[in-house]
């Protein structure tokens, strides 16, 4: 098994595909570091040089203020203590929260390619790991040999996981890298509010809390690492099922925009909160935003993938033991 | 030499309701060269992708060594090497990379046999090569060294010269006789040039429609066949003579086909010249095996 695996990773590392992905990857985080470098030179640009601890100070007192009023609900009270404790941070470390440092391009990068971009690059690897054998007419090769059909896609499914793990890592890697050069590499226990859920369009806050920024990030990255493997195995069900790896792309294309275009429309649609490409989003829930659809949770968006992911494997594994090769 | 290392028990397939394969059946022996004739779409690639697991056949059995191809998969698969159609590779890779990743593939296999395997084959000069640069019958040779990477008892070659220039294909051809005489593989060919398969084959399989109509020995089904034309006068008289020994067509006005028959012909010469009949002309015709796939497959197109 473990040279069954050996040979797909082989095959995948010599056709440069990881340093494609890693390629596009640089690329994009040069560009999007830029663009928030530029974003911040105007901030600064509009409020002035003022220190940024003067002002932080000022708002940690006013924030103070309002926590000693009275006619303020516990819950805020709760909210508010946070925001101070946060800000307090910042003080106290000497980060300015209006210039993010690298772990925090990180954080916010990865969440805004979680439904899109990364599935992309994950599509790259995925998109033709079977179909491309077929093409190439290589498959008969594979298929001849004192080994069970199970078993070849098997090694081929592992050696997609490890390379999702590896475009994970150099995601993470990269963009942690590249962005602090600008931003500089600071800010790793830096704080972070998470654990608000929303319901009924208010915004719950009780069970909030504050976390440092590697936990977030870890938090974080376990659950894009999970989108991707679901991703990829539903990339590589097409894969088995499409002789044409460009359709199969095609098809999981139209799949995730669809997804990202439904999330913002399907509201009332209820039922469509079953659809793995509207519950792509996970860190969402983490961050707090209000889901596509009333009721989504976490844990619902995990089963709905989880399940879609065990079908794309049964199906796959089923059609490709049965199929004939012609 | 009387092992057999494939055994094809009523072979079928249908897709569909279309059966393309009707009841096959056959064996090979031992260290013999077995040709797979037919034209195409006669149901040899089909029949060969069965043999080799590629298709599941509808009903009947396939056995390699005594190993069912369907039910005994790794182990049957142990026994043989293949290449199906067109010998593709990764073209990205080298030609060794390309051994070494189906050796990986194969229950142990050490780096000797991959090179013994190249050097048989002789590839060594551009085995490090990436495949993409190889000519087609660099690519076909590289395709046996896959096939041979195993050690296998049997060999299945789907149209080995196929694409091949003239001097590519001689050197098939003895390559061919070769591992079969010398290293007691058995090979089954397929091909659809008649002229291969007679140089090439003990024994041939005519496979038309997805039936096989004849299996014999090469020399066996030339020898039957073989015919001796007459140019007699009066011709009259001496179909009647000569229908009296054997069975006599009339081909034009003045040629009688019989068949040849080893050691009786004379006699009916004599037969003829006492009677008074003469013999102006006796060729012997030795058919070709187009002749005979024409004649058995009722003149379908063959190329």
């Amino acid at each position: 098994m473990i040279n069954l695996v050996h040979n797909e990773m082989l095959k995948i590392v010599r056709r440069k595909k990881l340093v494609y992905v890693a390629l596009i990857i640089a690329v994009l985080v040069s560009l999007f570091t830029y663009a928030q470098f530029k974003e911040i030179e105007r901030r600064i640009e509009r409020v002035g040089s003022i220190d940024w601890r003067t002002t932080l100070q000022q708002q940690i007192i006013d924030t103070q203020n309002r926590l000693t009023s009275s006619g303020i609900s516990e819950e805020w009270k709760g909210q508010l203590s946070l925001r101070i404790q946060q800000q307090q941070y910042y003080l106290d470390h000497n980060v300015n929260p209006m210039e993010p440092g690298a772990p925090t391009f990180t954080r916010t990068f990865a969440e805004n390619s979680i439904t899109l971009f990364l599935p992309l690059m994950v599509m790259v690897i995925a998109a033709d790991l079977v179909s491309s054998e077929r093409s190439a007419g290589t498959i008969k090769l594979l298929l001849t040999r004192p080994v069970k059909r199970w078993k070849i896609l098997l090694s081929k499914y592992v050696a997609l996981i490890l390379s999702v793990s590896i475009i994970i890592f150099m995601y993470g890697f990269l963009s942690y890298m590249i962005s602090g050069i600008v931003f500089g590499y600071q800010g790793w226990s830096a704080p972070i509010l998470t654990g608000f859920t929303s319901e009924a369009g208010e915004l719950i806050t009780s069970s909030a809390q504050m976390i440092p920024q590697w936990q977030y990030l870890f938090m974080e990255f376990s659950l894009v690492w999970f989108v991707a493997v679901i991703v990829g195995t539903i990339t590589f069900m097409l894969s088995v099922l499409i002789r044409s790896t460009p359709v199969g792309m095609g098809v999981m294309l139209a799949a995730l925009i669809s997804g990202a275009i439904l999330s913002n429309m399907v509201s009332s649609w209820e039922t469509a909160k079953y659809f793995f490409m509207i519950n792509l989003d996970l860190t969402a829930y983490l961050a707090g935003n209000a889901p596509p659809i009333e009721g989504m949770t976490l844990g619902f968006s995990l089963v709905v993938l989880t399940i879609s992911g065990l079908v794309a494997i049964l199906i796959s594994f089923i059609v490709f033991i049965k199929q004939d090769v012609y | 030499m009387s092992e057999v290392t494939l055994s094809v028990k009523n072979l079928r397939k249908a897709i569909g309701k279309r059966e393309i394969i009707k009841g096959v059946n056959f064996e090979l022996k031992r260290g013999e060269v077995f040709g797979f004739l037919g034209p195409n779409g006669a149901g040899k690639t089909t029949t060969i992708r069965m043999l080799v697991g590629l298709i599941k056949p509808t009903s009947g059995s396939i056995e390699i060594c005594g190993y069912n191809v369907v039910t005994d998969f790794t182990k049957a698969m142990s026994y043989l090497g293949c290449i199906v159609e067109n010998p593709e590779m990764y073209s990205y890779l080298s030609g060794w990379e390309n051994l070494q990743h189906f050796a990986r593939m194969l229950p142990k296999v050490d780096q000797n046999h991959i090179e013994e395997v190249v050097n048989l084959v002789r590839l060594q000069e551009r085995i490090h090569d990436p495949v993409k640069t190889y000519s087609l019958g660099m690519r076909q040779r590289l395709g046996i060294a896959q096939a041979l990477l195993g050690k296998p008892s049997l060999l299945i070659l789907d149209e080995p010269t196929n694409g091949l220039d003239p001097m590519g294909i001689r050197e098939m051809r003895s390559f061919i006789r070769y591992l079969a005489e010398t290293e007691g593989l058995t090979v089954l060919v397929s091909s659809h040039l008649l002229s291969e398969i007679q140089l090439m084959c003990d024994r041939v399989a005519i496979i038309t429609k997805g039936e096989i109509i004849k299996v014999d020995s090469v020399d066996n089904l030339l020898t039957l066949q073989e015919r001796l034309i007459w140019k007699v006068c009066p011709i009259e008289k001496a179909e009647v003579i000569l229908s009296k020994y054997t069975n006599v067509t009339k081909s034009g006005d003045e040629e009688l086909i019989t068949p040849f028959i080893e050691g009786e012909t004379a006699l009916w010469n004599k037969s003829l010249i006492e009677n008074g009949v003469e013999v102006k002309e006796m060729n012997r015709k030795l058919p070709a095996l187009e002749d005979l796939f024409l004649e058995m497959t009722g003149g379908e197109s063959v190329d």
